[in-house]
């Protein structure tokens, strides 16, 4: 996982919680959405968490201080709607995590009460823990191993302040199998929530559909649409199929 | 010299009188249309070059020399940006073809474009004298084409002449056909100009969309380098309504706005396993293509390509995905068309080109379903068969299910090109604009002007999915109202 901070003012400037960019790399690079991670818009930079997985994440991991990106837009997709609504718990895994902190930070600001689940396989992959301490009112760290915090998935988390006390949101952002059972759990409670999808996409505009997922039954593009949505309403398994579109295994 | 050059272009000028008389018009009219050279079949179909290879020299004077010169030409009614069209056609039949050249730069910004890909049997060569005497059309779009590259081959490339700067800035959204002909437009009258791109690439539709052996992209950089010495400024990368909002243009001082995004979101047809992997929009399998290069090796972006590739629908993007299909390897690419082949838009260029290239018609056929394997790829399609039935609000003969006629195909890949809508993201963030039912933004008729005074918008966003010509007339038009506009302080 590599934390880039990358000069771009005017995104910087307009950008909100819950937005993404468009990054290529080079000449030959493919068009990649990444969700805001953070900005300074006195420094004029933008955060931006990835992960190596695939050829394009792990040229721009390979990024050095003073390169530059060959082509950033945005911010793009619809900003997470904040309001006061009372607790939210907010629960992230894997680079996930990153563009959660500034949905933390938001709910925090708008008066509510705000508790983290962070979920990794092991202790050195919990990133943000102390940001994500300032801005909430909890953090619950999971590891898969039991190496740091509870062992245990994110779920067993999410549940365990589910039973303790009454919730009005939830917000998830990871992998797409890891929003599939947070939303599958919290139906079960009733508690409304919400993932931001992370979708194949080209230009992020809404030209090319790439992105599109079914949600309540209808088709719907994560770049215009989204990426947010009522995660209930998602059909994560249509959007895990999508996902391995050009998985060659 | 710009001024001189535009006296030569009344028909009343000593030389195009000499001209006429230098030949009867029998004579004229006895000459058969020239054929365009072409790539054979056969080798282009597994290649990115461009099919169409231009006249000669000799070839364009011959078929320029067919052309009457008539006293109210109506072929300039037929074009939607008024090219002074007999001018510079009996400019080639005088040999002088770079003068024909700047005469198609006067009104159009991109000739060399032009000159490929509009629909002019449609247009300039429907109102041809000739076709009123049983006698094919005089090529303009042929003589068009041989003018532009014609000066673009032979390195001396006219700018056209600006007005001195006026100081006021204007801006355009989108650098499709639309913004760039707005943009040349206005740079000629003196406006400081500067156009914004959402993707990184500059040329809108000319680049993501119309495949290379169409329409190679380094003729619309020539074209697009044209308008930057003209004194336009190119910002990529830069979504207007989200990385500047219109507020932002206005405090910058933006006096004008064109709004010319295009249309943005692809239709699909709503049925059972359109998600499947494999089935895409045409916007989606053209963008990889021509704009990210994913059929180059070296590319990182990929593109999922078929033995077997179906490409729903009949107008010009379908031929242009279908076409791309075979280049990119399918042994069977196959059109889907719910209607006959009378009732397709797509020109009949296309289609000829795609016949000859080996795609398959399977006309009157409408998808129903696509069913995937257990990865969720798709792996088949069934088809209703359609009759025709009576004429729709098109005019154009209704397709009509015919009952328990139900055909079922093998396919690896499935391109979507049943048309676009309006793309919400500057009418969601420019308050105060207002759009159609259909989401499209509302302007007035005539001067393209939306509910925003300042604010004017043409091409596909205002028409949904139309052409690169119609496009190219709304700026033009929104030009001109514009400058009035902001000269009259209205």
């Amino acid at each position: 996982m590599v934390k880039l901070e990358v000069e771009a003012p005017l995104i910087a400037r307009s950008r909100k919680a819950g937005h993404f960019v468009i990054v290529k790399l080079g000449e030959k690079g493919e068009r990649i959405p990444l969700t805001i991670a953070g900005a300074d818009t006195e420094k004029g930079i933008i955060t931006l968490v990835i992960q190596a997985v695939g050829n394009s994440s792990r040229k721009i991991c390979g990024l050095n201080e003073g390169d530059v990106i060959t082509d950033l837009v945005g911010p793009l997709g619809q900003a997470t709607h904040v309001s006061k609504v009372g607790t939210v718990v907010c629960a992230g895994g894997g680079v996930g995590v990153a563009p959660l902190l500034p949905i933390v930070e938001a709910f925090h600001q708008a008066g509510n009460r705000v508790i983290v689940v962070l979920a990794a396989r092991s202790k050195e992959l919990i990133i943000l823990e102390e940001q994500m301490r300032a801005s909430s009112d909890e953090v619950v760290i999971m590891t898969d191993d039991g190496s740091y915090g509870t062992k245990g998935l994110v779920t067993d988390g999410v549940e365990s302040i589910l039973i303790r006390e009454k919730t009005d949101l939830c917000v998830t952002i990871g992998p797409a199998v890891m929003m599939k059972f947070v939303s599958a759990l919290t139906m079960k409670y009733k508690i409304p929530t919400v993932a931001s999808l992370n979708t194949i996409m080209v230009d992020g505009t809404g030209m090319c559909g790439a992105c599109r997922v079914t949600v309540g039954g209808k088709t719907r593009f994560v770049c215009v649409d989204g990426p947010e949505f009522d995660a209930h309403q998602v059909d994560f398994d249509e959007m895990l199929m999508r996902l391995g579109a050009y998985n060659t295994k | 010299m710009a001024t001189d050059h535009k006296n030569t272009l009344s028909r009343d000028e000593l030389w195009r009188v000499e001209l006429r008389k230098a030949k009867k018009n029998k004579e004229r009219t006895d000459i058969p249309r020239v054929r365009m050279n072409e790539l054979d079949a056969a080798y282009r179909s597994r290649n990115n070059e461009e099919v169409n290879l231009g006249l000669t020299g000799a070839q364009a004077r011959l078929e320029a020399s067919r052309c009457l010169d008539c006293p109210s030409p109506s072929c300039i009614t037929g074009c939607p940006v008024g090219v002074q069209i007999p001018a510079f056609i009996k400019y080639i039949e005088t040999g002088r073809f770079l003068d024909a050249a700047k005469t198609l730069k006067e009104t159009s910004a991109l000739p060399a474009v032009c000159g490929r890909v509009c629909p002019q049997e449609k247009q300039c060569e429907a109102q041809c004298i000739h076709l009123k005497m049983k006698k094919e059309p005089v090529a303009i779009g042929y003589l068009e084409r041989f003018a532009a590259d014609y000066e673009r081959e032979s390195g001396q490339m006219s700018v056209p002449t600006v007005a001195s700067p006026n100081g006021t800035r204007i801006a355009v959204i989108g650098s499709g056909p639309a913004g760039l002909s707005f943009a040349g437009d206005m740079a000629k009258r003196g406006y400081e100009v500067t156009v914004f791109e959402a993707l990184h690439e500059i040329g809108g539709v000319l680049k993501y969309g119309i495949p290379e052996f169409r329409l190679p992209n380094r003729i619309v950089d020539v074209e697009i380098d044209i308008l930057s010495r003209m004194g336009v400024t190119f910002v990529n990368n830069c979504i207007i309504g989200k990385t500047l909002t219109y507020e932002d243009l206005r405090a910058d001082g933006f006096k004008g706005i064109f709004a010319a995004g295009g249309a943005g979101l692809p239709n699909f047809m709503n049925i059972p396993g359109e998600n499947l992997i494999g089935v895409m929009s045409s916007n989606e399998y053209l963008t990889r293509v021509n704009l990210m290069d994913a059929a180059n090796p070296e590319s990182d972006t990929p593109v999922l390509t078929g033995r077997r590739v179906a490409v729903i629908g009949g107008g010009n993007t379908a031929m242009d995905s279908v076409r791309t299909a075979r280049r990119l390897g399918a042994e069977r690419a196959i059109i889907v068309y719910r209607r006959s082949q009378e009732e397709m838009p797509a020109r009949l260029e296309e289609v000829k080109h795609a016949r000859e290239e080996g795609v398959e018609f399977l006309t009157l056929h409408n998808p129903i379903e696509y069913l995937g394997d257990d990865k969720g790829r798709v792996r088949q399609m069934r088809l209703q068969k359609m009759a025709l039935g009576e004429p729709d609000a098109s005019g154009r003969r209704r397709p009509v299910v015919i009952e328990g006629e139900i055909e079922t195909i093998d396919v690896d890949a499935v391109i979507v090109s049943v048309g676009v809508s309006p793309n919400p993201l500057i009418p969601g963030t420019f308050s105060g604009l207002e759009v159609t039912p259909r989401g499209a933004v509302a302007v007035d008729e005539t001067t393209l002007r939306t509910a925003l005074p300042d604010v004017y918008a043409g091409g596909d966003i205002v028409r949904g999915g139309a052409t690169v010509i119609l496009a190219m007339g709304d700026g033009r038009r929104a030009a001109a109202a514009m400058d009035a506009a902001i000269k009259t302080n209205v």
